[in-house]
């Protein structure tokens, strides 16, 4: 992707869809506990942001996600959802019991923390690893 | 080998088609899941997980395991991506 197919027209719209998809990427992560949504299909919105500037400005426009940032990102994300459950392990309850997390709410809520904490941690694991394949294809064959 | 292969291969789908004549019929009341654990998720959900919404108490907390399993499978796939087309990391990644 070292030629960005950028034009004044795609250049503005892209400057004016990027803002609003990330809201709505936002928006469905968290949201995602009383609507449809959730970790999987927000960290793809995410990506699509992500990708839709990377095609318009072409690779250089990293965006403070370069290609080893994303596969930190991924791990990240596997990471937090991984220690959300050792997290809860070591208040005395089981594997991603999320209930036993010392948090100054009743338990229901402290759950509902828990779900979110893990919606975050799936989204940057889909994010990272969207960006990830894109990046591997687009540079594929660039280096030799 | 390749008749193996096709051996090997008809075995196989006849030991999972013999199983799933075992399975119950898809909507049946009575199978297991619809009279032990669903009517469960319907009546405490809400009470137990915090989430208005079944899928999300499901998904995300009776089934926390499952999630973290499909989420490290997109892991694992995003990598096997790289290892296929053989990118490497550092070149265009953080120097520039």
């Amino acid at each position: 992707m070292r030629t960005p197919f950028g034009s004044a027209v795609l250049d503005a719209a892209c400057r004016l869809l990027v803002p609003f998809v990330l809201i709505f990427a936002v928006y469905v992560i968290a949201h995602g506990h009383d609507s449809p949504g959730g970790g999987f299909q927000g960290g793809t919105i995410l990506a699509a942001a992500v990708i839709l500037i990377r095609l318009v400005h072409g690779q250089d426009a990293i965006w403070g996600l370069t290609r080893v940032g994303a596969l930190r990102l991924a791990c990240g994300g596997v990471a937090v959802f991984a220690g959300i459950g050792f997290l809860s392990l070591l208040f005395a309850g089981n594997y991603l019991d999320y209930g036993v997390l010392p948090l100054p709410l009743e338990t229901v809520k402290v759950r509902v923390m828990g779900t979110l904490g893990i919606e975050i941690g799936v989204a940057m694991a889909v994010t990272g690893v969207l960006v990830l394949i894109f990046d591997a294809l687009t540079a594929w064959g660039e280096e030799d | 080998m390749k008749a193996v292969t096709w051996v090997v291969f008809a075995l196989a789908a006849g030991v999972l088609f013999y199983a799933a004549s075992d399975l119950p019929r898809v909507g049946d009341i009575e199978s297991p899941a619809s009279v032990h654990v669903s009517p469960r998720y319907i009546a405490k959900s809400h009470d137990e997980t915090g989430a208005p919404n079944f899928v999300t108490g499901v998904l995300a907390d009776y089934r926390g395991y499952d999630t973290l399993g499909e989420t490290t499978v997109i892991f694992t796939a995003g990598l096997a991506c790289l290892l296929i087309l053989g990118v490497r990391l550092g070149a265009g990644g953080d120097d520039k």
